[in-house]
């Protein structure tokens, strides 16, 4: 367990590193720097607050950006830790499309980082998907910090995990 | 000088280019609709001696240097002496001013007052004050409790009356009558059929975008008689009215699966719409009522499929790797006109109702969306997003003769009136929502009236 969370954190770390590379203005994964009193082990806050639950696309596009595999590939090694976990990866789009194209969109990006999850051995009947559209924003405003921060796939968990 | 031409030609120069090569068509108010017994209505024509019941308009209207000048009307309080006489005038008025066809003389001119104009028009005290048309009307409960309404239009210039008929309602019904009026006014001037007895169902949202509220709600078209269909436990999208029964479909996210819906406004009961491995969604009817093209999205493509209501079979019509989504029929429902990014951007095809002979007919900058062909056939309404324009346009069905009627910042998802001439469209640039109308030259835009934020707006077809 021990070894799990040290090795988690390096997963971090790189993954900052990374990010501070890119040129665009594409957000970090929610990703916080472990304190010492950190969510305890297997729960829904580690899960999003340590290993990072969402990843984030660019416009119009649903392709997996290596910052988004690495934080997917987190995930996956957290599924496979706590294997009674269930999730749905629920697909968003900025506001800057129509209606029905958005749903679809969304569709495609919860449907790309599913396969990444299953690629990785997470079984198939662990994860549906479910697609918002633009109607579940995370942050409001029309500018693109916020627009980059809404294109998103976001796992959440729905059984098998505590909420510390 | 005013140029003297009846104002139907005029409406159709109008309308330039749209209107003019199709042929103008009137709704028969004699039709045995009006009279549905649900309703209780008994319409009937008001004769003068032999002249001809309904005449064919003669009025006529300025036209300078292709500006348009709305025709002055005359709507007094209907006379009687039943307090809802002067509400039915106000109903008219707003209606016949927000078509952008017509001007209200104002009342405070009227020399004639309303009792004595039913009994007999003096037309040179109309001239005078330049109303070229005045409604006579009266309401009067009857002794069994029903309300009688009834209006003559006449041109104050020929001195000849151009409609005339009688409605026996439910006293709570006045508000319909005031619509029947209207659209019995409209096209007697026009010529083009009506469109005022109808309503809208939409989506009323609230709260912060963020954990936005959405539910079903449907209202008269002028936004009266407003109520919500659905509590907003579920996020409901995209509801479409059927053209032949009192039901709408729609998205709703019930149970945490998106799937389009069945909803029968008459008795509030819901179903789900087939079976479907994956989200349903941009669920539309056909003319007929008999079937409903939606969007199948499963592994990450979207294509069209169709659902036989009366046999509840469905089957695939597109396949493509792209997104194929926001189908529509046209109005004889043999072909359907969607969106696909199937070329690299979501662009509008036209195809067989089958799914054969796919064209595409979108091809100017920008992305185009949500195509709905208009119920008379001639034109397709579409959103447009990026290349230097967002907004609410037309072409025709084979992409020729491209408009923008609106544009600004996230206006989407247009509707056509039931006459093809008027869309409600919604706007949601800058937070909220607000549904709009725009006529179909885009210079005619009046704002649809919502308790609380609204989007997606679908029009019904005229009342049964």
């Amino acid at each position: 367990m021990r070894a799990i969370a040290v090795s988690l954190i390096v997963a971090v770390f790189a993954l900052a590193g990374c990010a501070s590379e890119q040129t665009e203005t594409s957000p970090t994964a929610g990703i916080v720097a472990p304190a010492t009193t950190g969510p305890a082990p297997g729960s829904v806050e580690e899960f999003v607050q340590v290993v990072g639950d969402r990843v984030f696309f660019g416009f119009d596009r649903y392709d997996l950006t290596p910052e988004a595999r690495a934080t997917l590939e987190a995930q996956a090694a957290w599924l496979q830790q706590y294997p009674s976990v269930t999730v749905q990866v629920e697909g968003h789009a900025d506001e800057r499309g129509t209606r029905a194209y958005n749903l679809a969109l969304g569709d495609r990006r919860a449907t790309a980082a599913r396969n990444y999850l299953v690629a990785l051995g997470i079984a198939d009947s662990r994860i549906s998907t479910i697609s918002y559209g633009k109607e579940r924003p995370a942050v409001l405003g029309s500018n693109e910090a916020a627009w980059a921060q809404n294109r998103r796939a976001v796992t959440v968990i729905l059984s098998g995990a505590p909420t510390s | 000088m005013r140029s003297r031409r009846p104002i139907a030609r005029d409406y159709a120069d109008y309308i330039r280019g749209f209107g003019g090569a199709t042929a103008l068509s009137r709704r028969s108010l004699m039709a045995g609709g009006l009279g549905a017994a649900a309703f209780a209505m008994a319409p009937a024509v008001l004769s003068r001696g032999a002249q001809a019941q309904v005449q064919q308009a003669q009025l006529q209207i300025d036209i300078t240097q292709g500006t348009f000048e709305p025709l002055p009307i005359a709507i007094p309080p209907f006379a009687g002496g039943d307090a809802r006489g002067a509400e039915i005038a106000q109903i008219i008025t707003a209606n016949l001013e927000r078509s952008g066809l017509f001007r209200a003389v104002n009342p405070n001119a009227f020399i004639q007052d309303p009792e004595s104009l039913v009994q007999s028009p003096r037309f040179a005290d109309w001239r005078v004050i330049d109303a070229d048309a005045v409604v006579a009307g009266s309401v009067s409960p009857q002794a069994d409790g029903r309300l009688r309404a009834e209006f003559r239009l006449w041109d104050t210039v020929a001195e000849t009356q151009l409609a005339g008929l009688a409605y026996f309602t439910a006293p709570d019904n006045f508000r319909r009558v005031a619509h029947i009026i209207s659209d019995a006014i409209f096209t007697s001037v026009t010529g083009e059929p009506g469109y005022f007895d109808s309503r809208i169902v939409y989506i009323s949202e609230s709260g912060p975008a963020t954990q936005r509220v959405k539910r079903l709600a449907i209202m008269d078209q002028d936004g009266a008689n407003h109520r919500h269909l659905t509590d907003g436990a579920n996020l409901v999208l995209t509801p479409r009215f059927s053209p032949s029964t009192q039901e709408i479909t729609y998205l709703d996210y019930n149970g945490n699966q998106p799937r389009v819906f069945l909803y029968n406004i008459d008795t509030g009961r819901r179903e789900v719409l087939g079976n479907f491995p994956g989200m349903t969604f941009a669920p539309r009817f056909s003319p007929d009522g008999n079937r409903v093209v939606m969007s199948l999205s499963q592994g990450g493509t979207t294509d069209l499929h169709v659902m036989d209501l009366r046999t509840r079979t469905s089957r695939r019509i597109t396949s493509s790797t792209g997104i194929d989504t926001s189908p529509c029929y046209n109005e004889d429902g043999t072909r359907i006109v969607f969106e696909s990014d199937r070329g690299g951007s979501q662009q509008l095809y036209v195809m067989s109702a089958d799914g054969g002979g796919i064209d595409r007919i979108s091809y100017g900058e920008g992305r185009y969306a949500e195509p709905v062909w208009s119920p008379r056939g001639d034109l397709i309404a579409f959103t447009r997003v990026g290349g230097g324009s967002w907004g609410i346009g037309v072409m025709r069905p084979d992409g020729t003769g491209e408009r923008m009627l609106q544009e600004g910042y996230q206006l989407e998802g247009p509707t056509w009136a039931p006459n093809g001439r008027y869309l409600v469209y919604f706007a949601s640039g800058g937070g909220g929502a607000r549904l709009r109308g725009v006529d179909v030259s885009g210079r005619t835009t009046w704002d649809v009236p919502t308790p609380q934020d609204g989007s997606d707006p679908a029009w019904s077809p005229l009342n049964p």
